[in-house]
């Protein structure tokens, strides 16, 4: 059969065209060569395309290579890998909000503001180059409130603990959380820590230093939230009280101000400022136990 | 005794299954990985994963069925014990992620609740929501954090695959990578590395797949010896949905709660779909397979898909390819709490909500069931035995391949929802297979090797590095070579394939391999240089390209997803029933020569910068191979015919249903 036209991705070619945009739109991108370093503006020409997101955007000015005035500069550095709002790695700042470059879409951009589109690193961690950040922070938290249920091991031992449908629609939400980071930039409490390697300084120390840094922080609205998901597990409970020591540790929950702003940002809308309260009930109620237990 | 490691290259859910059952063994693991472990491509799975349940076991299904199911789907492509032994597994890999605390949905009395996929009659898949990867990823990353806080497993995240460091013996003692940021080139010795890099959809240009799923690590240990099996075995989805940059996938999951794939019976109706009446609607799966209905397995619902476009000119759409998928008529609370994932990603990125309007889909490449080569061994009931060190190695000692970059599995086409399984499997076994290997350690330690040895394949690694940055400036555009990479491939080795457009492809494919040898790099720089890269990526991304198309061409006959229309047996035509039954017969005959023809698995070994082609022996001995038929309307003279010719075949053919009816013996998880 000779059917060019046939094969699997043809059908999702440009589609007829919409007559309301631009030939060409502007981009403008925060950059930065490297940690501590400074940062400029740069701007660039794109031209517009049907179905167009963030990350395309940046695909083409990477292929392009140049700016608008012209002048070619190495490509602008991203973070992606799903492209579908899953896997949390493409989150920067855009238009001024924070959220995923991958869902991020063109047409809406612009009806926004026809002007340009506007790209920024994250605030709130480490600039690694341009619009890549550094949030091992944030995975740090997750180990600091075991994050995990510490079954006994991997062996068959039959199915885990039943679980009614309202207590798994509880959880469900939860368990979405793809370690983005937006709640974390939104947060006012939340502030950047950057650590950077000294002259002298071999990669391991500067690494523990970043480390002890990191856990004398605050945790972070979406590491509160993963210790009430495994604070209600039936077996995730059992080591509760290990949580909730995190959760009054420095850093912990009591440097939340309630200022919901994380609520507001989360593209999973995950129910922060609940988990939030839930864990500060939860709080009180074992430190008056503990107290009581002395 | 000297330190032992074991590094794991991928962390996906086959990479960190493997890591964390090898860390519960005590075993210090290196895990590395392109990006952070939970943001691995595993994250996208949404449907769910299969296994045989008590449910499905009332209405007689049994460990013997899914393996049927997945054998006969996978059109009998596949080595068998392995996916006895995935099937028999199943149930126990589901009651482990239960224990880890995965939220799958519940029934009303608080047990997993399930749903049917493709190419199954039975309800096997558990789920949570229409994000299920995304919870089984995150519960084994939740372990391997545990383990990280230990101290057993040290995480390489932000680093890339180099290639495996191979003694003068051809053993593996290690491999070289690269760290992403600061560009350091590093070797780690290991007494054995464990390849867990996923999919290669990336060679297509776009696919459903992640970014990461550039299949370079599994190109580089092929292009140092490592085989590659069945690369022309790609599967196309049915469903899934445009996008500039990629082709979001709409799970099975959508048919599996009930969704319906039609057409306007007037080509291009522009009406409202809505608004078109029932008896102007063509159901084209349903009407062709009223038993497997909108369920049958994928390459034949893409093939049905593509046919109602482009042969019969029904496309809803007159300027683009798409059929509806049509959820309209299902509950939208039910909708909610079983698929909601799906119908977000729907509305966020075309701004229609599926629950009121049918969605337009159009099929998309979506995985790789050929891969690196890998052995087994075979037990004496035609499973696996557990615990050997030949489990999962490739034809390099020390060197294993699991998860989606194997080829074992899922033969000619994958099932739905079989792939969690079979990553998870695949990790659990080579984690107890290397633990014996680091027992005896035939070959010695990594740690006992020359320095030299890693020192030269470090000093290799860097100078390759350097050499690519200071070429002199050509003028080709890594960007735009792989966006005309992916336009040949999807146009030659997709749904369709015919043998002079692989030939022209091949040439094409071997020009813009030359062309990009003369990239020029936008970026010479030494901090997080993602041109060199992505540079190197697409580099290795030709040498699967020509094992793709050449074992395509190569392979004259249509399997699974290996379509070519010339080699196509013919149907049934009308006639009187001798007419329609000597038909069959010379289809049965055909379908035998077919088989010992070509019922083979494809290997490719890389030779002088072409990829060789031989063929090797399937293992049939448990289910033997019948025709693929689905109860296609019109075509059951030929299981009838297929039918007498078994019954005259007794002792091979009742096998399957003497195991059937015994139940298997358990056998605990990884033990
Ligand atoms: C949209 C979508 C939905 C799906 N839904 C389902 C489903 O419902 N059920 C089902 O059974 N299957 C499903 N699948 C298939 C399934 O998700 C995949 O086959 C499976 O997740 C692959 O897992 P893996 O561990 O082999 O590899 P991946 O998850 O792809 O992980 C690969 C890992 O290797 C790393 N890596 C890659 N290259 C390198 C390199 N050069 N150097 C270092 N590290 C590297 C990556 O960083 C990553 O950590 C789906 C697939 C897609 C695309
Ligand atoms: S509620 Fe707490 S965690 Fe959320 S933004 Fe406010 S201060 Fe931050
Ligand atoms: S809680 Fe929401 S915003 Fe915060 S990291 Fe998780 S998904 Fe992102
Ligand atoms: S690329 Fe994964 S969330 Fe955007």
């Amino acid at each position: 059969m000779n059917a060019p036209s046939a094969n699997a991705s043809n059908g999702h070619s440009v589609s007829a065209s919409k007559s309301d945009h631009p030939e060409f739109f502007q981009v403008r991108v925060l950059r930065q060569d490297q940690p501590g370093g400074d940062c400029y503006w740069q701007r660039y020409r794109v031209r517009y395309e049907s179905d167009m997101n963030v990350i395309s955007v940046l695909q083409r000015i990477a292929a392009q290579g140049v700016t608008m005035d012209g002048r070619a500069v190495a490509p602008v550095a991203w973070d992606c890998n799903c492209l579908e709002e899953i896997c949390g790695a493409c989150t920067m700042v855009i238009n001024g909000r924070v959220r995923q470059a991958c869902s991020a879409l063109v047409d809406r951009l612009l009806a926004d503001n026809p002007q340009e589109i506007e790209l920024r690193p994250m605030t709130k961690f480490p600039v690694v180059r341009d619009l890549v950040v550094d949030r091992s922070r944030l995975f740090r938290a997750l180990q600091r409130v075991r994050a995990w249920i510490d079954v006994d091991g991997y062996q068959d031992q039959g199915a885990g603990p039943r679980v009614s449908r309202e207590d798994q629609e509880q959880a469900y939400p939860l368990s979405q959380c793809m370690s983005c980071g937006c709640c974390l930039e939104a947060c006012p409490q939340y502030t950047k820590i950057e650590v950077l390697q000294q002259a002298g300084e071999s990669a391991a120390e500067a690494q523990a230093r970043t480390e002890a840094a990191y856990d004398h922080g605050f945790m972070g609205a979406h590491a509160i939230s993963q210790a009430v998901l495994f604070n209600t597990h039936p077996t995730g409970q059992m080591a509760a009280s290990q949580r909730l020591e995190q959760l009054t540790a420095e850093g912990g929950i009591q440097v939340c101000g309630n200022a919901q702003n994380c609520v507001a940002v989360c593209p999973k809308q995950i129910p922060l400022t609940t988990s939030i309260a839930r864990a500060g009930r939860a709080v009180t109620v074992w430190a008056w136990k503990k107290w009581f237990d002395r | 005794m000297s330190k032992q490691r074991v590094v794991v290259v991928g962390g996906g859910l086959a990479g960190l299954a493997a890591a964390m059952k090898l860390a519960e063994s005590q075993v210090q693991v290196d895990l590395m990985s392109l990006t952070p472990v939970k943001r691995s491509h595993s994250v996208c799975a949404q449907g769910g994963i299969n296994s045989v349940n008590e449910q499905t076991r009332q209405l007689g299904d049994s460990e013997w069925k899914h393996f049927d199911d997945t054998v006969y789907g996978g059109d009998f492509l596949q080595h068998q014990p392995l996916v006895k032994e995935m099937t028999e597994w199943a149930p126990r890999i589901i009651d482990l992620l239960d224990r880890l605390g995965v939220t799958f949905n519940r029934t009303p009395e608080g047990y997993l609740d399930r749903r049917r996929f493709g190419g199954t009659l039975f309800k096997r898949t558990a789920f949570a929501g229409a994000t299920t990867g995304q919870q089984l990823l995150y519960a084994l990353d939740e372990q391997v954090r545990r383990w990280e806080s230990e101290g057993r497993i040290q995480k390489y995240e932000f680093w890339d695959f180099l290639g495996p460091v191979i003694d003068d013996r051809g053993i593996c003692r290690g491999c070289a990578a690269q760290h992403l940021l600061t560009m350091e080139i590093r070797v780690f010795p290991a007494d054995a590395v464990i390849i867990a890099t996923g999919g290669c959809g990336l060679i297509y240009g776009r696919s459903t797949m992640s970014m990461a799923c550039t299949g370079s690590a599994a190109s580089r240990c092929f292009q140092v010896g490592a085989k590659y099996a069945n690369p022309e075995f790609i599967q196309v989805h049915p469903t899934a949905v445009p996008g500039a940059d990629k082709l979001r996938l709409m799970s099975e999951s959508a048919r599996g709660e009930g969704g319906r794939v039609w057409v306007p019976r007037r080509p291009h109706d522009p009406r409202d779909p809505l608004q078109i009446p029932e008896d102007e609607r063509y159901y084209f799966l349903e009407e062709r397979y009223p038993k497997y209905g909108n369920l049958v397995p994928r390459d034949i619902a893409t093939r049905e898909i593509f046919n109602v476009c482009v042969r019969e000119g029904l496309s809803v759409e007159p300027d683009r390819q798409c059929v509806y998928l049509d959820l309209t008529h299902i509950d939208r609370h039910e909708l909610d709490r079983k698929i909601a994932g799906i119908l977000e990603i729907y509305e966020k990125f075309q701004g229609v909500d599926p629950r009121d309007v049918p969605m337009k889909i159009f099929p998309a490449v979506h995985y790789s069931m050929g891969g690196m080569w890998v052995d087994y061994q075979r037990s004496a009931d035609g499973g696996l035995v557990l615990n050997s060190p030949t489990n999962h190695v490739t034809n390099i000692p020390g060197l294993y391949a699991i998860g989606e970059c194997d080829y074992q599995y899922h033969g000619a086409n994958r099932l739905g929802a079989n792939s969690l399984v079979s990553c998870i499997v695949s990790g659990l076994v080579v984690g107890t297979g290397v633990e014996t290997l680091l027992k005896g350690l035939p070959h010695g330690a990594a740690a006992d090797q020359p320095a030299a040895l890693f020192a030269t394949a470090l000093s290799q690694h860097e100078h390759m590095h350097h050499q690519l940055l200071n070429r002199p400036n050509g003028r080709e555009n890594p960007y735009l070579l792989h966006q005309q990479l992916g336009e040949i491939m999807t146009k030659a080795a997709t749904v369709v394939r015919t043998n002079d457009v692989l030939d022209q492809a091949y040439g094409q494919v071997s020009e813009l391999a030359e062309r990009a040898r003369h990239c020029s790099l936008s970026d010479t720089g030494q901090w997080t240089n993602q041109n060199v890269v992505f540079t190197k990526a697409l580099l290795d991304m030709f040498p699967l390209a020509k094992a793709i198309l050449k074992g395509a061409r190569m392979r004259d006959e249509c399997r699974g997803a290996h379509f070519k229309p010339d080699f196509a047996p013919e149907g049934i035509s009308e006639g009187s029933p001798t007419e329609r039954r000597q038909q069959a017969e010379a289809w049965c005959d055909r379908f035998e020569e077919g088989n010992r023809r070509w019922l083979k698995t494809t290997v490719a070994d890389w030779r002088d910068h072409e990829p060789a082609i031989s063929y090797e022996d399937v293992d049939v001995g448990l289910i033997p191979p019948r025709p693929r038929l689905y109860g296609l309307v019109g075509a059951e003279v030929i299981e009838d015919v297929w039918r007498e010719r078994s019954a005259r075949r007794p002792a091979q053919s009742s096998q399957g249903s003497a195991q059937g009816a015994s139940k298997p013996q358990p056998k605990p998880v990884g033990a």
